[in-house]
């Protein structure tokens, strides 16, 4: 009785997986290993190591592990300080934290594009003041920028979850058995809590990866990232079968990372929330 | 005498307005087996956090041997804790868990692969070593807790109810091996329980606490047969606590009857409390009791049979191997050397025994 209602109540997300997410998937697979005649080919697949594209790949897995680093470096200390606050300054903090996330992702973005045109606000300022103007816009470093911005806080909520669920007592007895503070933090507090930190590292570097926007708005269309690639392939050239083909190398990665992190984080204690 | 190991002079601590701790001036002798004991929120686990040194004193100065620590982090301290819910480093094996403090003395392999070997031989888990601290039971992660402490060589280890998490067998089991440990070790052992047949079974010395103030320090003899107040007639054990006036030395009134007693030096025509332990409450035939009443419940205990009986407006508290039937009529009598006088508390705050060093 029980499992066949609870079947009914699982209806509806069944309906709307097998539309939105099997059959997308499904076409993708079948574009992907189809060439515009529709005969089977792998050359779609194989078109990651034409070099553009291979120098594309390379980019992104570059700046996505920039950025996952410097989130790193900026959201463990961070998330340490939030974990030690007490629950009602906690709250109000960890608020303050999370609103620019309630914000659209894209418009974010935007405002950065704004703020560091060659003409933008900080430019304005720093003219204003008599001081060299700052041409990062259209680098790599706006990228790296942008990624940090957009996904810092994916880094510090599982850190800060991984955190806050160390008891107490276990950091007492490193200090107890004759831990200074940092052996205390080297020995015990960062390896109890490195599933919050692999799972930060995979919910930054994979979307990092594989953004498009982030590059778009803050890259100029000099910069290609593999997003770039593919989502030109879609828009622009109307090859859907080459952008599925390369949204399947992409998909790869992703599995790998993904399973990597499994390996470390076996309880799924890192989880978001 | 031995000298002492920790004296605690005039510490005080608060967490906002909550007094934890008043003024409080306790010392541990070296090779004591000491007990904090008291319910919870009594300030007794406070008290082993500032010998450890996890927590500061508002107020006072913590003593080892002689010098003053109070200002010293844990990990200069010479002791070691064992914590309640164990705090074993999950991402080690047992092993490293026994070397971590070794470890950080820089002392070398040889001498710490002995001691891994040497602990577990006493805590009875030979071969436990590459072992993860989740695939071991609560009891032997207790044990495990032990010996990743007394490896260190301590002069104190500091045990913060570290049975509590346990099942009841378990726990007494654990007891004899604690008390076994200590002896073979000779260092001094600081424990705290809520447990009060814990604390009689183990301790040397108990300090009875509520409130943020000492109850009572004594031996478990002196704290059982003749408790200081009645807060602690109450928590050690069953007991009949009496409204009494104490007419003179070794006469004392309750219930309209005049009881002889022991002790002496309370005053004449003074209120005291009276505490007579159960099965020391002898029932007889109504005429020759002091007193007399009727049984109103009775309930088999195994060891022996634990009744109430209604005698001078007053629901006694009996335990005895001979049985009495519900409703017989039975007179009380009780000798004279365990009728426990107690001086009543000034005030409901300062339910504090005045203590003598």
């Amino acid at each position: 009785m029980k499992t066949k209602q609870s079947k009914w109540l699982a209806m509806p997300f069944t309906v709307w997986g097998i539309v939105f997410i099997l059959i997308p998937l499904f076409m993708i697979f079948y574009y992907g290993l189809i060439d515009s005649e529709k005969h089977f080919t792998l050359a779609n697949i194989t078109a990651i190591a034409e070099p553009e594209h291979l120098k594309a790949l390379g980019l992104s897995i570059l700046l996505s592990l920039i950025a996952t680093i410097i989130c790193l470096v900026l959201a463990y200390p961070l998330a340490m300080i939030l974990s030690r606050l007490g629950i009602n300054q906690n709250s109000f903090i960890v608020l303050i934290f999370i609103l620019p996330m309630w914000m659209n992702f894209l418009l974010r973005t935007l405002a950065w594009q704004t703020l560091l045109e060659k003409t933008g606000v900080i430019n304005s300022i720093l003219h204003f003041l008599h001081l060299p103007s700052l041409n990062i816009i259209n680098t790599p470093y706006a990228i790296v920028l942008g990624m940090v911005y957009n996904f810092l806080p994916f880094m510090v909520l599982p850190i800060y979850n991984s955190l806050i669920k160390l008891d107490a007592d276990v950091i007492n007895a490193a200090r107890d058995l004759g831990a200074n503070g940092i052996q205390t933090f080297t020995k015990v507090i960062f390896p109890l809590t490195i599933p919050g930190v692999i799972s930060g590292i995979t919910m930054v570097f994979i979307p990092a990866l594989t953004t498009f926007v982030i590059s778009n708005l803050l890259g100029g269309s000099k910069i290609l990232l593999i997003g770039n690639v593919i989502e030109q392939e879609f828009t622009q050239a109307s090859n859907w079968n080459l952008g599925s083909g390369l949204s399947l190398v992409m998909m790869i990665f992703i599995i790998i990372n993904m399973a990597a992190s499994a390996v470390f984080d076996k309880d799924g204690e890192g989880g978001m929330m | 005498m031995a000298n002492k190991l920790i004296d605690l002079v005039n510490i005080t601590k608060s967490y906002g307005d909550n007094v934890v701790l008043d003024d409080l001036n306790l010392y541990i002798r070296e090779n004591e087996f000491l007990t904090l004991l008291g319910p919870s929120g009594c300030g007794k686990t406070t008290t082993l956090r500032i010998i450890g040194g996890f927590e500061q004193p508002d107020q006072g100065k913590v003593m080892f041997d002689g010098t003053d620590i109070t200002n010293l982090p844990p990990n200069k301290r010479q002791l070691n804790t064992v914590f309640q819910k164990y705090a074993l480093f999950t991402h080690m094996t047992i092993a490293e868990n026994i070397a971590f403090g070794l470890k950080l003395k820089n002392k070398s392999k040889a001498y710490i692969d002995d001691k891994i070997h040497y602990a577990l031989k006493l805590v009875n888990l030979d071969g436990y070593e590459n072992r993860k601290p989740d695939s071991l039971s609560g009891g032997q992660q207790q044990r495990i807790a032990i010996a990743r402490a007394i490896v260190n060589e301590p002069k104190i280890l500091l045990l913060d109810e570290p049975l509590g998490a346990l099942d009841l067998k378990l726990r007494q089991d654990m007891q004899y091996e604690l008390i076994r440990l200590k002896n073979e070790l000779g260092i001094t052992f600081i424990y705290v329980t809520h447990d009060q047949e814990e604390a009689l079974t183990m301790s040397d010395t108990i300090v009875v606490m509520n409130q943020g103030y000492i109850q009572q320090i004594g031996t478990p003899e002196d704290i059982y047969n003749e408790p200081e107040n009645a807060f602690v007639a109450d928590f050690i054990g069953d007991s009949n606590i009496i409204n009494a006036t104490m007419l003179e030395d070794r006469l004392v009134s309750f219930f309209g009857a005049k009881w002889q007693c022991v002790d002496e030096g309370f005053g004449t025509n003074k209120p005291v409390d009276v505490v007579i332990r159960p099965e020391d409450v002898v029932l007889c035939k109504p005429e020759e009791g002091t007193i007399s009443g009727e049984v109103t419940h009775i309930i088999f205990k195994g060891v022996h049979y634990e009744m109430e009986v209604m005698a001078g407006g007053f629901e006694w508290l009996v335990h005895s191997t001979i049985m009495h039937p519900v409703g017989e009529k039975v007179g009380i009598q009780v000798d004279p050397f365990n009728i426990q006088i107690m001086h009543k508390p000034e005030s409901e705050d300062e339910e504090v025994a005045y203590v003598e060093d």
